[in-house]
């Protein structure tokens, strides 16, 4: 295939810098900079990307722990809380307005700086070269961008969070009119322009990433390595960037325009409103204009932070299970439906918003198809497992926890893509459950699997089990914990984003439960920190990874050097000759048998 | 100092974590990794089925401790077949819930690695997909076809003797208007509005605005058996009608008009009774996020028989009365003897 090309690349860059591990003593010349920040190793840049987004969910959690107080101790004060806030939590009490800004920048941070940069950021760089056998990415400098647009925009979006009238407020999805005035919100002045501007960024560095990925997946496979040879973690990623690269520009216009609005006085969203004591010159805007923009990415973003997990699941069950992936084929076009499906549902967010009840009928339907898709690739994934020989490392753990969480979440989605349930569900608690368990906590495990599973090869030292089996038990009862009777509140009425419920005759009666969710929150957000100190002690005092295939793995990564260089392989690059899961008996006492192990004479291939 | 301790305890019970983490990863190197690994994954495989079985207690408990906080059964006539959609979904959605997840820790428990266990070679299956593609697309078709039969009933015109009721919200209230005793709403336009004495922006000069009652303290009477069409809007940002005891909410958005119409099965005083809970009150909750205020956006739903209606309406002064100095002349609908059933069977129209 192409790679001829690329591998001069490389190659000649390590003749010249002596960058890799291989060339022994020479790898010093390389300076500090250019080999570990603006670095144009994939490997190092799905690292950068992964540092990044640890620390970003560090801070979206710790919001969440804050506003959780608030949630399940509305008559207590919290000095602590003082200390990190200052003013906005005068005498340990939150005000409602930061806690507005808390939930905004909560949901702003997961979403898209932690599930999408931080996950597929890191998965996509880290493993599509390795798995599909390229020495780097199809552009290693637009790659190099993409992580450093993704820098700027996190610290257009950091500093948003000390201005003086507060980061955003309006919500992670910003709905204008809300979002577009001063004077509907305190949150929609400055904070607001920074998280525009923020977000503008983050769709190029997304777009540079996306069309990095599609263009290596499609024209760097080494020798042999048919698209049906491909590992589900790069089918996954695949689509993954194809939903980035088709949505992400509408967002990207939505977010302009919003722009627009808010400084140069034009009326996309606005009209007929009267705020701050005087009527707007605004008419013939439409706020739902809006919400049909960021929801024709928002919704494609759900897929966005699914996908990887799921590649990246079924991997890891079909790896430490000793078996090959059921339903290969069966996997890779339900990857597809749900793609194609993924750009026709955007509307199920707003069947209350007034629309035309015939469309959203539309839109009922083409929801629901995605239950298909979605009940396909579960029982494949427990036919995976089904026979098999299961091994319970901490990866293999997330992966099953995955599913489970993928199989409570993915149900409750049936509730709300029903129009007819939805305009009772809608906005409440159950909504908050729903897409927690889905696309927070399942994509949260798709995520802790793959690390857990590739940071042999990110790092060449493992990560200690001990405390990755605490981790997982604590997070995966936690997270049922917390979000399961969530579900009732939401079935209740109970409306998210509320500051404070005493008041309400309807939905005070869910004073203890709040209490006890936010308990059980602490104490996750706690087992999340045990995860960070074993990511970075691991890094430099892990157990080394003394074999060059731990896993038993028969995909590529593992062919090479325990610790890759730039350029990942020594020498040739190795041919492809059979499909990613051949876990059948190599007849020298091995359970599998490599991607690089030419078919045996009368062996038919997958 | 308090948080001193706490913070310096927290990272004690780290520091004893990690230091056990380590121990145990030396423990298995001297005692031999391969039957370390082994019984760990054997004390896995027990963990995970304890975790289902203590999950499905949970669930069970967790039912038992909330069923009762819980709304009382619907207070719309439409709202009843919400309440049956959402029993069928909830049994479908419930079994798939409970065979998948018992199949999931099942197998990972009954299929754990063992010395002797050879896995079975077990690639694809067109049959197996076949059937497990069309029965989820058959179930979803079914629920398909119901939500959607009653989505269409729902979102219907509302029936002609509907009562007709403006809702508008603004930060961080709702404000109410009745038609008066002509079933008519006057015109309005945002830029009459004026926070001291005309707070909806309505147009004096249209004759149907003089009788037009403004409620601004968020309460919302309706008359039970009555069907009622709320005619929602906005003065500022988005809000919602949020309105859980009648299975609906509808967004207010400023610039459109959105509409939503259901008919009141229980009066106040009765949901009273069934509920055993004397303070009970139908809610309004905004459902849109709508600013700082959002949590204090509260309005209530008064449902009557018509004759406690006709006698609160009775009492109501109109808008225009109360706001302009020449209104005395033109009889505010308090003064004038109301035709009672206000605004009954004439067919209503909004403006």
């Amino acid at each position: 295939m192409s790679n001829e090309i690329i591998i001069q690349g490389p190659n000649v860059a390590h003749t010249i810098e002596g960058a890799t591990e291989h060339h022994g003593h020479e790898h010093h010349e390389q300076h500090f900079i250019w080999k570990y920040i603006f670095s144009q190793d994939h490997k190092v840049i799905g690292k950068q990307f992964l540092v990044t987004g640890i620390i970003w969910a560090i801070i979206g959690a710790l919001f969440s722990v804050f506003f959780r107080l608030q949630l399940g101790f509305p008559d207590s004060t919290f000095p602590i809380m003082e200390k990190f806030l200052g003013e906005w939590a005068k005498g340990g009490k939150l005000s409602p307005e930061f806690y507005y800004a808390l939930i905004t920048m909560h949901g702003t941070i997961l979403v898209f700086f932690v599930l999408t940069a931080g996950l597929s950021g890191t998965f996509a760089n880290i493993l599509i070269p390795l798995q599909i056998g390229a020495r780097d990415m199809a552009s290693p400098f637009m790659n190099m961008l993409s992580y450093w647009f993704f820098f700027l925009a996190s610290v257009f979006m950091f500093i948003s969070l000390f201005v003086e009238t507060g980061p955003a407020s309006g919500g992670w999805t910003t709905y204008p009119p809300l979002s577009a005035l001063k004077e509907a919100s305190i949150g929609s002045g400055v904070g607001m322009d920074l998280w525009l501007i923020g977000m503008a960024l983050f769709v190029i560095s997304s777009l540079l990433g996306g069309l990095n990925y599609i263009t290596t997946i499609l024209n760097m496979r080494t020798k042999g390595m048919t698209m049906t040879r491909l590992p589900l973690t790069i089918w996954a990623l695949f689509f993954t960037a194809v939903l980035g690269v088709l949505s992400f520009p509408v967002l990207f216009s939505g977010v302009v325009l919003l722009i627009f609005d808010r400084n140069f006085g034009t009326s996309f969203y606005l009209s007929e409103i009267f705020i701050g004591g005087k009527a707007l010159p605004h008419i013939g805007g439409s706020a739902i204009l809006y919400q049909h923009l960021f929801w024709f990415l928002g919704h494609p973003e759900v897929y966005i932070i699914m996908l990887p997990g799921m590649g990246m699941a079924s991997e890891i069950l079909s790896n430490n299970s000793r078996k090959p992936i059921f339903g290969y084929f069966a996997m890779v076009i339900s990857l597809i439906g749900i793609t194609v499906l993924a750009f026709l549902v955007w509307a199920h967010h707003m069947f209350v918003t007034g629309m035309s009840p015939f469309l959203g009928s539309i839109f009922v339907l083409l929801t629901l198809l995605i239950a298909v898709p979605s009940a396909v690739k579960v029982f494949n994934w427990l036919t995976t497992i089904w026979r098999g020989n299961i091994r319970f490392s901490v990866g293999m753990l997330f992966a099953l926890g995955f599913v489970s969480m993928f199989i409570s979440g993915g149900l409750t989605g049936i509730f709300l893509g029903n129009s007819a349930l939805d305009i009772h569900l809608h906005d409440t608690y159950f909504v908050v459950a729903h897409f927690h368990i889905v696309m927070g906590v399942s994509a949260f495990f798709g995520m802790f699997a793959g690390v857990y599973h590739w940071f042999p090869k990110m790092f060449g030292r493992f990560m200690n089990n001990t405390l990755g089996y605490i981790h997982f038990f604590v997070t995966f009862a936690g997270a049922y914990l917390i979000f399961w009777p969530m579900h009732y509140e939401g079935i209740a009425g109970m409306p998210r984003r509320y500051y404070d419920y005493s008041a309400w005759e309807s939905f005070k009666q869910f004073q203890n439960l709040n209490a006890f969710i936010s308990i059980v929150a602490i104490v996750v957000f706690f087992a999340q920190l045990l995860f960070v100190l074993n990511f970075f002690t691991s890094i430099w005092r892990g157990r080394k990874v003394t074999v060059q295939n731990p896993w038993g793995s028969p995909t590529l990564e593992w062919t090479t050097p325990i610790r890759p260089g730039h350029g990942n392989w020594v020498g040739e690059i190795p041919e492809v000759h059979r499909w990613a899961y051949d876990y059948k008996d190599d007849g020298n006492g091995n359970d599998f048998i490599p991607q690089t192990t030419p078919l045996r004479p009368g062996e038919e291939a997958h | 100092m308090s948080g001193f301790i706490t913070i310096a305890l927290i990272i004690l019970v780290f520091i004893i974590i990690y230091q056990i983490g380590k121990a145990s990863e030396y423990a298995g190197v001297i005692r031999g990794e391969e039957k370390v690994k082994a019984q760990t994954n054997r004390t896995i495989g027990w963990l995970l089925l304890a975790f289902f079985i203590l999950g499905l207690y949970g669930i069970w408990v967790c039912h038992q401790l909330l069923k009762d906080k819980m709304l009382p059964e619907s207070a719309s006539v439409e709202g009843v077949n919400y309440d049956s959609m959402f029993s069928a979904t909830m049994w479908v959605t419930g079994i798939v819930f409970f065979a998948t997840q018992a199949l999931l820790f099942w197998f990972a428990f009954r299929y754990q690695s063992t010395e002797k266990r050879k896995p079975y070679f077990l690639a694809h299956n067109n049959k197996l997909e076949l059937i497990w593609t069309t029965i989820p697309a058959i179930a979803m078709a079914a629920l398909v076809a119901v939500g959607l039969r009653n989505w269409m009933n729902i979102t219907s015109e509302a029936p002609k003797n509907s009562q007709v009721v403006e809702i508008v919200g603004k930060q961080f209230n709702w404000l109410i208007r009745y038609p008066g005793k002509d079933g008519v709403l006057g015109k309005r336009d945002f830029r009459n509005i004026d926070d001291a004495n005309n707070i909806l922006g309505l147009d004096w000069k249209d004759k149907d605005n003089q009788d037009d009652i403004i409620v601004q303290n968020g309460e919302l009477h309706l008359i039970i058996g009555r069907p009622v069409k709320l005619i929602i809007g906005s003065r500022d940002v988005i809000h919602d009608v949020g309105l859980a005891h009648f299975r609906f909410k509808m967004d207010a958005v400023p610039g459109i008009v959105t509409t939503l119409w259901f008919t009141p099965k229980y009066t106040s005083e009765q949901m009273k009774k069934m509920t055993g809970n004397p303070d009970f009150v139908y809610e309004i909750s905004c459902d849109q996020m709508c600013g700082k205020g959002h949590y204090s956006m509260r309005g209530t739903v008064i449902v009557q028989t018509q004759a406690e209606y006709d006698t609160w309406m009775a009492s109501q002064p109109s808008y225009y009365s109360g706001n302009n100095p020449d209104a005395k002349t033109t009889a505010p609908a308090a003064d004038a003897k109301p035709q009672q059933k206000t605004d009954s069977v004439k067919a209503i129209t909004m403006k």
